[in-house]
């Protein structure tokens, strides 16, 4: 170990070159924990460091991209009628999905890694790791097919002026991976917002598929395939199957309401997640496992989980209240969608995702355990509302996370002043105490008649 | 009863869930609402009628004149009734403290409980760093080759020039080193074997205030006094709330302070005597709950006794203060001692002697006999480990989160009460963050600790900007937030530091979070910063 070390020592590039001396920086931080010792201060620190903090959250996102990639490549399947069976063409599925993932992935850490190792560079200090995170949530939010050049916009914006902007990770107001999200969700406003996009290889634009950016990948395999005599993709998108919609749970809860729903999707399909949807949001399970693992391993704050649960709980029994309780054909779709039972509305769309994944980053969150709670129950309350009520698009937690991301400063603020008068009044109160017990004071045999002594009252002065 | 924050959590999940439950059971719509909501009045109904009784029966204990902070009446049962092992008996009746949050880290090196007689150290060193609060050039008053006797005067500070620092032990002055700028760093005594004091005139015992406070500052124990906010050496000008003595260390691989008092009981009994004429108010005595049975300072009469169960920081004076009476500002002021400097002040009182002699802990890993040893005040530390070879490691006085680095030609700190040496972690550790193969000590769930470890000083992670997730407040057995306040300090919003309870830290009190910080922030450093703006703006 001892020689790896010295010989990837041997590389490390003059201070001068501050860009190359950042990039070997990072790399060498992240193969070595570096020899640097406890200077001033306590001499032994805890084995925790903000990189461990970072990867635990990518650990918990790793069943969901499983079966995000898996998923892609299973609905993509079935519009298309073939190998409608869940395990039926397993490995098609994967590679199919792979195909749509990979990319994304790789757009994602290069654009936004390579901005942060930029910034870092002009900056003088090391790379952060806040982009670890984001990095491995961005892929996660997005529709499969999206055009690989909208993403490398979306992530620039939302690393420059979410993060950068404002000093780097641990300064950022807005949850970046959000802000890339919102910055496509408002940039391309009648392409995304629809019900329409979320399987892959399916849509088009004009005459172009969304899929296009991808043909380099579909090509690049399709060539490989061939010369195995393998099944080739093509470029995606054959006629579909009768009777196929495409369209989310919620797109179709909107309109419908939940007969609406269960005329498509089956109860279980909208738990274990194979529906259509951004690739990572759907599987119920495989996310409950991650918030178990996040809470356990208290990485994320489970005040800010359970705040939300509670919150969403509240708002939509709040909403069951409202609505009418006969539901016939002419009721208006919103309230047939806030006719729908809690839990219900919780498995559909991505709430759980949200809440435990997007809402419990440190840094955007609030910072005290009383406003957690409250930062938890709100963005569930909001974005609860805001996907019902919202016509154009049924879903709010992107929008609501990042309203309350503004406003952590103005709980928190709250949440100190309450501290300061809750302190001020303890220390009145035990002055209080202290006169009591302070007159059984001339009892004690240190003092005598000859000693001078005066029974102090409010000596504290309170 | 008092609905804290904690029960209405508690009875708002429970409620989400019982909703939660039954509305699966019946899943049509908005009559779920009209139950819930049901529901939720028939629980607050039954609610409000137990509170009533409750109540009753707590006016009823006022009539009987029976302590309600000691025994529980009421209907409900106390959050460590129901949790918890129980208090050991001879604490029934007691001020009792359990602490929830801390953490003991758990290191390999703790001393034996036995005193080793046969180490001694010949050099001693009185340095003035060690006390806050003074201008760095002070005055010294002896020359290289004098001699003196414990208990004479060898420097004073030009502007608070009423409060005098002797030699802790009677030789000759080897040196009077300097420092950065001509600061006076040390100033070290060759130790004559057979030790000698100063004679001392004692004031009567009931003398004025005043008479005693000038006796104390002119025979050199009234260093040992320091006062809070800012952990300076007490002002004599100023007469302090209360006194505040903690009896026992909870610091890491600390020193076992029953041995201090053992055979010592009546000098330690005079000094908290005298402490009591030092103040208008209350002496406090912070006492160890995790013992079994009652100890010698259980035993100490005239002062307020109070136990304090709970991991590491439940030792610490500020933190005991904070649970007792807050200390602050201006007529909150409080003076706190520790054990060694009750004994010093009740040695002089008894015997009319200066005496430091103290017991103090070698401890660390890296030693192959961890044990207590009797020296006295500034012992050389290279001469405490005589005999041992050390390679590559790093020997702190006081303990691992607050000591300092000084190394085996350096002497032990006035307050210190035990000297640590560790491993210097100057290694790298192939992925290190990832896959932490070496045992580290963590208080996080995600690094393992199996049983006690060996540390070393690799600082494990490079420094961020702070990331909230809460770690201080976990290990912080108090009620403030301490991010916020670091972060106040930075910007020097002198409003927002006292509010958010800067007066009543000192460095040892957030050690603990700093060794905790994902983020690796220098808190006691920030936090002396932010002491230092305050003390200024007077």
């Amino acid at each position: 170990m001892k020689a790896l070390h010295d010989f990837v020592k041997k590389f490390e590039p003059a201070k001068e070159n501050k860009i190359a001396h950042t990039t070997y920086d990072a790399f060498y931080t992240f193969l070595f924990q570096p020899d640097s010792v406890t200077v001033d201060g306590t001499h032994i620190k805890d084995g925790m460091d903000l990189k461990r903090l970072m990867v635990q959250v990518v650990l918990a996102l790793q069943l969901l991209y499983v079966f995000g990639t898996w998923n892609i490549g299973h609905q993509h399947f079935i519009a298309l009628g073939l190998h409608s069976g869940l395990l039926e063409g397993f490995l098609l599925k994967v590679v199919y999905g792979l195909i749509q993932v990979l990319p994304i992935f790789i757009v994602t850490h290069v654009v936004g890694l390579g901005i942060e190792f930029l910034y870092a560079a002009k900056n003088g200090h090391s790379v952060e790791e806040g982009f670890l995170v984001s990095g491995a949530l961005i892929p996660l939010i997005m529709p499969p097919d999206i055009p690989l050049l909208w993403l490398a916009v979306a992530i620039a914006f939302a690393v420059v002026l979410g993060k950068e902007a404002f000093g780097g990770t641990g300064m950022n107001i807005w949850n970046v991976a959000l802000l890339a999200r919102v910055f496509i969700f408002f940039a391309y406003p009648t392409t995304i917002s629809g019900d329409e996009v979320w399987v892959s290889g399916i849509e088009k634009i004009g005459t172009e598929y969304y899929a296009a950016s991808y043909n380099f990948a579909h090509h690049a395999f399709d060539a490989v395939s061939g010369i195995f005599g393998y099944t080739q993709f093509g470029l995606g998108g054959q006629a579909v199957v009768d009777g196929w919609t495409g369209a989310t749970p919620l797109g179709i809860a909107a309109k419908e309401g939940w007969s609406g729903v269960e005329a498509v999707y089956t109860e279980s399909q909208i738990f274990w997640g194979t529906i259509p949807g951004s690739i990572g949001e759907s599987s119920v399970p495989l996310i409950v496992v991650g918030m178990i693992f996040l809470i356990v391993t208290r990485i994320a704050s489970y005040r800010v989980i359970f705040g939300g649960l509670i919150g969403f709980m509240v708002a939509a029994l709040m909403m069951n209240a409202i609505a009418p309780a006969e539901l016939t054909a002419e009721t208006p779709g919103i309230f047939k969608f806030m006719a729908i039972h809690p839990l219900r509305q919780m498995a559909m769309g991505s709430f759980l995702f949200a809440i435990t994944f997007m809402a419990t980053d440190p840094v955007s969150s609030a910072d005290t355990p009383m406003g957690k709670w409250i930062y938890g129950f709100l963005i569930a309350f909001i974005g609860l509302i805001i996907r019902v009520m919202n016509p154009a698009y049924p879903e709010g937690w992107m929008l609501s996370i990042l309203l309350m991301n503004t406003f952590a400063p103005l709980i928190d603020h709250y949440v100190y002043e309450a501290n300061m008068k809750r302190r001020a009044k303890r220390t009145h109160a035990m002055a209080k105490q202290r006169d009591e017990i302070i007159t059984k004071r001339g009892e004690m045999e240190v003092f005598d008649e000859d000693s001078e002594y005066k029974a102090v009252g409010n000596a504290g002065g309170y | 009863m008092k609905i804290t924050r904690q029960t209405l959590q508690r009875s708002l999940l429970l409620l989400v869930g019982g909703v939660g439950l039954q509305s699966q059971a019946s899943a049509s719509g908005n009559n779920l609402l009209i139950y819930s909501i049901a529901a939720v009045a028939l629980l607050l109904l039954f609610f409000i009628i137990i509170s009533v009784a409750d109540n009753f029966m707590v006016l009823d204990l006022g009539d009987k004149k029976i302590d309600k902070s000691k025994v529980n009446m009421g209907l409900y049962p106390r959050m460590s009734e129901l949790f918890g092992k129980r208090r050991p008996e001879y604490l029934e009746g007691e001020n009792y403290h359990k602490l929830t949050r801390g953490y003991d880290i758990p290191l390999e090196g703790a001393p034996a409980a036995t005193i080793d007689v046969q180490t001694k150290a010949t050099r001693f060193a009185i340095m003035p760093p060690d006390f806050d609060g003074l201008m760095p050039i002070p005055k010294v008053t002896v020359e290289e080759g004098d001699a003196v006797k414990a208990g004479d005067v060898v420097f004073y500070d030009k502007k608070k020039d009423r409060i005098k620092f002797v030699a802790p032990v009677s030789g000759e002055v080897l040196e009077v080193k300097r420092g950065l700028k001509r600061s006076i760093d040390s100033i070290i005594i060759l130790a004559d074997k057979e030790q000698v004091s100063r004679e001392y005139e004692l004031p009567s015992p009931h003398a004025e205030r005043s008479e005693l406070v000038d006796f104390l500052l002119e025979s050199g124990v009234w260093p040992s006094i320091r006062q809070r906010p800012f952990n300076t050496v007490a002002d004599p000008e100023l007469t302090p709330r209360d006194i505040f003595v903690t009896t026992f260390s909870t610091a890491p691989l600390a020193y076992d302070s029953k041995l201090s008092i053992a055979g010592r009981e009546e000098e330690f009994q005079l000094g908290i005597n005298i402490l009591n004429r030092l103040t208008d108010g209350l002496v406090y005595l912070g006492l160890d709950g995790r013992e079994d049975g009652p100890t010698a300072y259980g035993r100490v009469a005239n002062a307020q006794k109070h136990y304090f169960e709970g991991p590491h920081p439940a030792g610490n004076v500020g933190i005991q203060a904070h649970h007792i009476h807050p200390i602050g500002n201006a007529q909150d002021t409080c003076w706190t001692m520790d054990v060694n400097g009750v004994l010093t002040l009740g040695t002089l009182f008894l015997k009319g002697k200066y005496d430091t002699s103290r017991v103090i802990a070698l401890t660390g890993a890296e030693m192959a006999d961890p044990r207590h040893v009797r020296t006295y005040a500034g012992a050389n530390i290279g001469e405490l480990y005589a005999g041992t070879n050390f390679e590559n490691v790093r020997a702190i006085s006081g303990d691992v989160l607050t000591g300092h680095k000084v190394g085996f030609d350096g002497f032990l700190g006035f307050f210190d009460t035990q000297v640590t040496v560790i491993e210097e972690g100057n290694e790298p550790e192939i992925f290190g963050w990832l896959l932490p193969i070496k045992p580290r000590a963590s208080i996080s769930r995600t690094i393992p600790t199996f049983g006690k470890l060996a540390p070393t000083t690799n600082s494990h992670g490079e420094r961020r900007a702070f990331v909230v997730n809460n770690d201080y407040e976990r290990v912080m057995p108090m009620d403030v937030y301490l991010t916020q306040l670091m972060k106040t300090i930075m910007i020097s919003d002198f409003e927002a530091m006292e509010g958010l309870g800067i007066y009543e830290l000192v460095e040892e009190d957030v050690a603990l979070a700093e060794f905790a910080c994902v983020s690796k922030q220098p808190l006691q450093y920030i936090l002396r910063d932010g002491l230092r703006l305050m003390q200024q703006q007077g």
